[in-house]
C-alpha cells in the first residue's frame, strides 16, 4: 500500500495558557476567524488568552468553525455554554450560526496585533491564504487605512502550497531551503498562481534547483506585498501576521526590500502570530459583552 | 464619520478604505474616507454600476463601502464612466457632497 504525501500539510495545533484559570474569570469570549485555508479559535478569559485551535478550513464554514473552537476548548474543562459571546471574523464570517456578531478581519487582525505586539504597530501586512492586506492602525489598534488585493492567489498562501506540491517539498521548509541559494533569482514574473505553476516548471526543466525556484517564488511574493505598501503608504513599526509569516524566505526578502525589519515577537510571547484575527475578534466580543451588559 | 452617541455628536471612525486590486496594467481602487461619509447614501443612486452600499462598519458606524462582487473589477466596472480624455465628471464623486470618494486611476 502506498501512503500519498502531502507536501503543503501544515500541522493543525492548539494550545492552553496553564496561568489562566478560567473558573476564576468573569467573562469568557471567543473569536473565530474562518480563512480560506485555515481556521482558528482563540479563546479569552477576562483578558488573558486562554486557548486557542488552529485548525484547516473544511469544505463548510459552520463545520470549520465548530472545528477550530472545539479544539480550542479541548481538555479546558469548558463547554460552549461557557462562553459567552463568540465574534466571527475572516473570509467565512457572516456563516458561523453561533457567532454573536460578523466583524471584518481587517478590524479583527489590526485589534489583534496590537494585543500580541503592543501599542507601537502602525502596519499590518497580513498575508492570508487567499488575500494580501496592509492595514493601518493607532495605538489602540482601531484601523487608520486599509487595502487589499483579492484579486489572485499567486502571493497568498495558497499559492504557496501550490509551489510547495510541484515541489515535492514540505510547505514548512519552503522558507528555509529558498534561502540556501548562492544567487539570487529574479522573481518568478506571472501574478497569476496558474501561471506562475508553469513558469517554475519552465524553470525545473531549464535545469534550476528546487531552492532557487522557491527563491523565485518567494521573492516574487515579497515584491507584491511592497507594491500593496506603496499604494497605502509605510508606517512603521510594521508587523506580520497571517499563515505566510511564518515563511523566513519570504519575510526576509520582504524586510530587505523595505529596508526595515518587522517588530519581532514579544519574548514571553506564546501565541501564533497566525491567531492575530482571532484574538481580535476575542477582543470585539468581550467589549461587546461588556457594552450590552451596561445597556441593562 | 459622524454618528450620535447620547446626547452629543462625536467624531468616531476614521479610516480610509481601499477597495479594488492592482494587476499587471495598473493599479485600480476605489477609497472612502470614513471621516468624510456622512453615510447620506447619495452615491447608491448616482452610480450606474450600483458599486455601493451603505452599512454599518465595525466599529458600529454608518459608512458607504464598495460590494465586495465589484471589488475585483473595478477597471471595467467604471471603464464607461471614465473619458480617456477631456473633463472627468464621475457620477458616483459628483453625488459625493463631502467629497469622500477617491479613485486611483
Ligand atoms: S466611476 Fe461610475 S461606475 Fe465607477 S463608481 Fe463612479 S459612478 Fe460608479
Ligand atoms: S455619497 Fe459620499 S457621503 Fe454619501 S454615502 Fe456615499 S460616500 Fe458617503
Amino acid at each position: 500500500m502506498t501512503t500519498q504525501v502531502e507536501y503543503w500539510r501544515w500541522t493543525e495545533s492548539r494550545y492552553t495558557n496553564p496561568e489562566v484559570d478560567w473558573r476564576k474569570a468573569s467573562t469568557i469570549t471567543a473569536g473565530i476567524d474562518v480563512g480560506s485555508v485555515s481556521s482558528k479559535a482563540a479563546v479569552m478569559a477576562d483578558n488573558e488568552i486562554l486557548a486557542y485551535g488552529l485548525m484547516r478550513t473544511g469544505s463548510n464554514s459552520p463545520d470549520s468553525a465548530l472545528n477550530a473552537i472545539n479544539r480550542a476548548i479541548e481538555g479546558t474543562g469548558l463547554t460552549m455554554k461557557d462562553i459567552k459571546f463568540i465574534v466571527g471574523t475572516g473570509y467565512g464570517r457572516i456563516n458561523i450560526p453561533f457567532a454573536g456578531k460578523a466583524i471584518t478581519e481587517i478590524a479583527c487582525h489590526a485589534r489583534g496585533a496590537n494585543y500580541i505586539w503592543g501599542p507601537v504597530v502602525r502596519t499590518i501586512l497580513d498575508m492570508g491564504g487567499q488575500d494580501c492586506k496592509a492595514i493601518h492602525c493607532d495605538e489602540k489598534g482601531k484601523v487608520t487605512a486599509f487595502l487589499m488585493n483579492d484579486k489572485c492567489a499567486a502571493g497568498t498562501g495558497r499559492g504557496m502550497e501550490v509551489f510547495a506540491d510541484l515541489l515535492q517539498v514540505p510547505i514548512t521548509q519552503v522558507g528555509e531551503m529558498s534561502l540556501q541559494v548562492d544567487k539570487e533569482p529574479p522573481p518568478v514574473s506571472s501574478t497569476c498562481v496558474v501561471f506562475a505553476k508553469s513558469e517554475g516548471i519552465g524553470l525545473l526543466r531549464q535545469g534550476w534547483s528546487k531552492n532557487m525556484v522557491l527563491a523565485a517564488y518567494c521573492s516574487a511574493m515579497a515584491h507584491r506585498v511592497v507594491t500593496l505598501l506603496e499604494r497605502i503608504g509605510m508606517e512603521k513599526e510594521f508587523v506580520l501576521t497571517g499563515g505566510i509569516s511564518k515563511n523566513i524566505g519570504v519575510v526576509s526578502r520582504l524586510e530587505k526590500e523595505l529596508g526595515i525589519q518587522a517588530v519581532p515577537l514579544p519574548k514571553d510571547q506564546k501565541f501564533d502570530p497566525q491567531l492575530a484575527g482571532a484574538i481580535g475578534g476575542a477582543l470585539f466580543a468581550r467589549d461587546l459583552l461588556a457594552k450590552s451588559r451596561k445597556a441593562f | 464619520m459622524l454618528s450620535r452617541l447620547g446626547r452629543f455628536f462625536v467624531l468616531s471612525t476614521s479610516y480610509i478604505a481601499n477597495y479594488g486590486y492592482a494587476d499587471g496594467s495598473g493599479e485600480y481602487y476605489v477609497s472612502i474616507d470614513s471621516e468624510k461619509c456622512n453615510a447620506c447614501g447619495e452615491c447608491i443612486p448616482a452610480c450606474p454600476m450600483h458599486i455601493f452600499q451603505v452599512e454599518e462598519d465595525d466599529y458600529g458606524d454608518m459608512a458607504a463601502v464598495v460590494k465586495e462582487s465589484h471589488r475585483k473589477s473595478l477597471k471595467y466596472v467604471c471603464a464607461p464612466c471614465k473619458p480617456t480624455s477631456g473633463v472627468r465628471n464621475l457620477p458616483c464623486q459628483k453625488a459625493c457632497k463631502p467629497g469622500a470618494i477617491v479613485h486611483s486611476w
